[in-house]
């Protein structure tokens, strides 16, 4: 198993690590029992996300599609965030090995929790505009998962 | 300051000089078949003869008790395989073994239970550590063979060996021991120690990777796994592999030249790295800390993942290994973390360093140097060490 190089410098120097106190939205998906949790905080302009941070519990993989991810969402409209998918996550990142492929769709969950909590927040319902969320892990085999 | 420092002697070791210097005539020049009946062959027969014999006399066991194998995995499978099937044509169809053994030996009795063998797991306390009364509870009249490692891979645990193959000699049973992690740090008396079965690995003792070996008491009969030609005796075919075999021995003999002091100086190393690591806020040693290996360390960190503490520890310059899922490229972290009680969140926050008496106090200096920065810094992007230190439920 081997990191690209791009995989490689996001998570030796990830980008917009850390938590914004008056966030518009938060989102965590994954679990301890799995090994990932990652949390995004984003801040709204209208309909334009002006920052977006990320905390991350594990591997390699977790940290960077995590880093990358917010990258990738930063100044676009919420439209845009919301199709992110985790493939462009990957492609972004030249690929990631099969066995770290459920990291980058935690990313992209991780970004429409955030998206659905804001929505919440404006006493909106999330599901028509988000989907369904499965807020846990993917591709985690060990039965802590439902 | 940068350096490079190989902490994962337990995954592996690099040849020792001396072990090369004994290999090397034994790919260009004696290339012969130690089958054959002309010099180049005779000069091959003498060398892996005079292996053997240097090695048998380590373990104070007898040279056609020695038989060559491709390493470590191989004899764990020959011994247990090879064991069971014949002990099965008397009716034995009863294993017992442990939770925490290497894979080699885990997979190998689930194949065996896939053929109606009946395995025994028995439990390790929360040190790491298997209590002799367990054993003893788990022998049946129909029990073939117990299979117990000598010194566990992960956490370095040292079983009571002595013990467990005087109870299992007393009761007739075929006792075997995976002493891979053991050979090289350990004395081992195969006789005094009443052991029947006895896998080792020239890798882990500085010797080259491919070759292995099983001993095999004589009187103790096991089925063969490997058919084909009449090397070592008709029990193991397949041409012997003399480079790989002369380096193993000399790699032994090497090893234990001057056992105690090179314990005793890997042993003060160790002792800093266990006591300076404990110093972390939340962190744990794996293991019990007196029954276990002198250049094993293991520890977890709450709130972080090993592979992330890998890779950053890479970066650095220093090799280690880690018991978490996500370097392993399975999904659950190490079965012998959990065996020992730990959760899965913690098992996977693990780091095992393994050392020897190579290791410097400057290379100890410099993994207390960079690991406790790294360790804060994963924790300061870790929304679970963000739970952990509010005291909120995981």
């Amino acid at each position: 198993m081997a990191y690209s190089e791009k995989v490689m410098d996001h998570f030796a120097n990830p980008r917009n690590v850390g938590e914004i106190l008056d966030a518009d939205g938060v989102g965590e998906v994954g679990n301890p029992q799995c090994g990932d949790i990652m949390k995004m905080y984003l801040k709204l302009d209208g309909e334009r996300i002006s920052d977006v941070k990320f905390k991350t519990f594990g591997c390699g993989a977790a940290i960077a599609t995590s880093s990358m991810a917010t990258e990738m969402v930063k100044g676009k409209t919420i439209e845009d965030a919301l199709g992110l998918t985790n493939k462009a996550v990957m492609e972004a990142l030249d690929g990631l090995p099969p066995v770290k492929v459920h990291c980058s769709v935690l990313a992209e969950q991780a970004i429409k929790s955030a998206l659905a909590d804001y929505y919440r927040k404006q006493g909106i319902d999330p599901t028509p505009i988000v989907g369904c969320l499965e807020e846990d892990c993917h591709g985690c085999g060990t039965g802590h998962c439902n | 300051m940068s350096r490079f420092v190989y902490a994962d002697n337990a995954a592996t070791t690099p040849v020792s000089p001396l072990v090369l210097e004994a290999m090397l005539p034994w790919f260009r020049e004696g290339y012969g078949n130690a089958s054959s009946i002309y010099s180049k062959g005779r000069e091959s027969k003498a060398a892996l003869d005079k292996a053997r014999d240097s090695i048998a006399a380590i373990f104070n066991a007898k040279s056609n008790e020695i038989f060559f194998t491709s390493g470590g995995s191989e004899a764990d499978n020959w011994a247990i395989r090879g064991a069971a099937i014949n002990q099965a044509k008397r009716g034995k169809k009863h294993i017992i073994t442990s939770k925490f053994e290497h894979h080699a030996v885990l997979h190998t009795v689930e194949a065996l239970a896939k053929q109606g063998f009946e395995i025994s797991y028995l439990e390790v306390n929360s040190d790491g550590l298997i209590k002799l009364e367990d054993v003893a509870a788990a022998l049946r009249e129909d029990t073939a063979l117990v299979t117990i490692m000598y010194a566990n891979n992960e956490i370095g645990t040292v079983a009571p060996i002595a013990e467990i193959g005087a109870l299992c000699r007393s009761k007739g049973v075929l006792f075997h021991t995976d002493a891979v992690q053991a050979t090289g740090h350990i004395a081992i008396d195969v006789k005094a120690q009443n052991i029947d079965l006895l896998s080792v690995s020239a890798h882990k003792l500085k010797g080259p990777k491919g070759v292995g070996l099983l001993y095999v008491r004589n009187g103790v009969r096991i089925e063969n796994l490997i058919e084909g030609g009449a090397q070592e005796r008709g029990r193991r075919a397949g041409t012997e592999n003399i480079a790989g075999i002369v380096g193993f021995a000399k790699a032994i003999e090497l090893a234990y030249e001057g056992l105690e002091e090179k314990n005793a100086k890997t042993l003060a190393l160790r002792n800093r790295l266990i006591d300076e690591i404990g110093k972390i806020e939340r962190s744990h040693l794996n293991g019990d800390r007196e029954q276990r290996l002198p250049g094993n360390v293991n520890f977890s960190f709450e709130g972080i993942e090993g592979e992330s503490l890998l890779l950053m520890l890479d970066m650095k310059g220093v090799c280690a290994s880690s018991g978490s899922a996500c370097t392993s490229g399975s999904l659950d972290p190490s079965h012998v973390l959990l065996s020992i009680g730990l959760s899965h969140e913690t098992a996977h926050g693990s780091l095992r360093l393994t050392i020897d008496e190579e290791t410097t106090d400057e290379d100890i200096d410099y993994i207390l140097e960079i690991l406790p920065p790294i360790v804060n810094r994963l924790r300061e992007m870790s929304p679970l060490w963000e739970r952990i230190i509010k005291g909120e439920s995981l």
